[in-house]
């Protein structure tokens, strides 16, 4: 009956929501707790930090291109083109920065997470790590959340330079407007709420991105079948907890600085 | 298999010592749905091996991963070295599980890590020496008869040879407890019987208290009729009419303990499932 079913998804997200809280608290409190497995920490950061630089300038690049490009027709009717670079640079490090790498790293390490500790779990990996006396959530967990939450930071500002970057190459050579103009605005009129809100955002998605991602690696059930549902839900569910904390962090921040 | 030469009662080659390295007492366990381990009650003193038979999916393994503190039984008690462990915390169970090496059905080796550092995986967490690493981890190879394996990774491996590897990692830190959870299914024949070897070997030189698995009755039994020859370097027979009495059986059947006993009582017990089992 459709009832029933609405009954067991209840129950089922209920769970899913009362386990990764357990997950994140565990997780959260041995990112302050010995031992810190520091080698492992250095190959994540390799990992998500080195591996995703590309394709964050990539995507920071052309979103701060077409954020000229789509701006500057609309402020052009108010004759305030010389604005373009505040505009970007603004959009860029409050939102599209941090959002934006959020979710491109998300799809690279939150699936390829989810689908390495599920792939241990369906060969017993995991439990043969734990038969061996160690805790997989400080060896595999902690050394993930703690290298998503320093590289997004890193990565973040790499998007935010690009995009600004981006954003100048289309207003010099498409827009045939000021570079120095565009440089000038983008400087000037950032403060430090926007800087903040631009750097406090990444922390809390790198958290979201190796957390989502590890849970769903660990709950893996059902073979290879199951690596791939646990690979599916830690891409979606982490994207749109990104999306969702943005709204959260956004709403605090502007009102805490305006 | 010659089952009327093993029917004879038991000589017993050494008595087990009364203090049990695992006791188990009214354990159940139920997944949801559906209940898999019900009031199962037994213990394996120390120097003893006990051979867990049964058909497949009856929760041989389940029962095996009970034992490590891997599951956690909704009822019941499971003392491990003198230890309630079925309500200790995890970050508890760790020390303890340091002092049990386990065979794991398929071996579980850690597919990223070379031989080497699978092996000696916990010596590499407790900051041993490389150099007594290596030296350790040669050991446990030879053990297996492995040792030209040291620098390959687990992929270029065959199944059984895997098997192998997961038994020196199980046994480099000198465990005081071995748990095999089916270290020869899906095996062929000869090395079946190079990994009973190894087990018999471990069992006899070394006089580790083990909980194998295992639904091949032909290993079960060669274990009981066997004994390792540290001279001669390989297992050899008993005499005619004796059995190793510290190997004896434990059979699961619908979730319950259906057997526990020597080989002599399980040859000639009369328990329907156990006779049809043995056919």
């Amino acid at each position: 009956m459709a009832i029933d079913r609405f009954d067991q998804t209840a129950k089922h997200i209920v769970l899913t929501v009362q386990d990764y809280s357990l997950f994140a608290y565990r997780a959260f409190v041995n990112l302050f707790r010995p031992p810190i497995y520091w080698t492992d920490f250095l190959i994540q950061s390799d990992i998500i930090g080195v591996g995703s630089v590309s394709i964050v300038i990539l995507a920071g690049f052309f979103t701060g291109g077409v954020l000229a490009l789509q701006s500057a027709a609309t402020l052009a009717q108010f004759g305030a083109t010389a604005v373009t670079g505040r505009f970007v640079s603004e959009s860029m490090i409050r939102e599209l920065g941090p959002v934006l790498t959020g979710i491109m790293v998300s799809g690279r390490n939150a699936s390829s997470m989810a689908s390495e500790l599920g792939s241990m779990i369906v060969t017993e990996q995991i439990d043969a790590m734990r038969a061996l006396g160690v805790d997989p959530m400080r060896k595999l967990v902690t050394p993930r959340i703690f290298a998503s939450i320093a590289m997004l930071f890193f990565l973040s500002i790499v998007a935010n330079f690009f995009g600004i970057l981006g954003g100048g190459a289309v207003t010099i050579f498409l827009n045939h407007q000021n570079g120095t103009q565009y440089f000038a605005m983008a400087y000037q009129y950032l403060r430090y709420p926007t800087v903040l809100q631009g750097l406090v955002k990444p922390l809390f998605f790198g958290y979201i991105i190796a957390s989502i991602g590890c849970f769903y690696g660990m709950k893996t059930t059902g073979g290879t079948e199951g690596v791939g549902k646990s690979t599916i839900q830690a891409v979606v569910t982490s994207s749109v907890l990104i999306i969702f904390v943005d709204f959260l962090i956004s709403q605090v921040m502007i009102k805490l600085f305006g | 298999m010659n089952t009327a030469s093993i029917a004879a009662p038991p000589t017993r080659l050494e008595e087990p010592q009364s203090e049990p390295v695992v006791q188990l007492t009214n354990v159940s366990l139920s997944f949801p749905g559906r209940s898999v381990l019900e009031n199962i009650s037994f213990s394996v003193a120390p120097g003893e091996t006990r051979i867990l038979l049964g058909p497949a999916g009856v929760g041989k393994s389940v029962l095996l991963k009970l034992v490590n503190g891997l599951l956690r039984p909704d009822s019941g008690s499971v003392r491990v070295f003198g230890q309630e462990i079925s309500r200790m915390r995890e970050e508890d169970l760790f020390p303890l599980r340091t002092r049990t090496g386990m065979v794991f059905q398929e071996g579980a080796l850690f597919d990223s890590l070379s031989i080497r550092d699978n092996v000696a995986y916990q010596l590499i967490q407790e900051n041993v020496a490389n150099e007594e690493i290596d030296e350790r981890v040669r050991e446990a190879l030879r053990f297996v008869g492995l040792e030209h394996t040291f620098s390959l990774f687990p992929g270029s491996l065959s199944g059984g040879m895997r098997r192998r590897v997961a038994i020196a990692r199980a046994l480099i830190h000198h465990p005081e407890f071995l748990l095999y959870d089916s270290p020869t299914g899906g095996l062929d024949p000869v090395t079946c019987s190079t990994i009973i070897e190894l087990i018999v070997k471990q069992r006899d030189d070394y006089r580790t208290p083990s909980l194998l698995v295992t639904h091949r009755l032909q290993d079960a039994f060669t274990m009981c009729t066997h004994r390792y020859d540290s001279a001669q370097g390989r297992m050899v027979p008993l005499p005619q009419g004796q059995t190793h009495a510290n190997t004896t059986f434990l059979m699961l059947n619908d979730g319950r303990l259906h057997f526990d006993g020597s080989l002599h009582d399980l040859v000639t017990s009369q328990d329907p499932f156990v006779r049809e089992f043995l056919m």
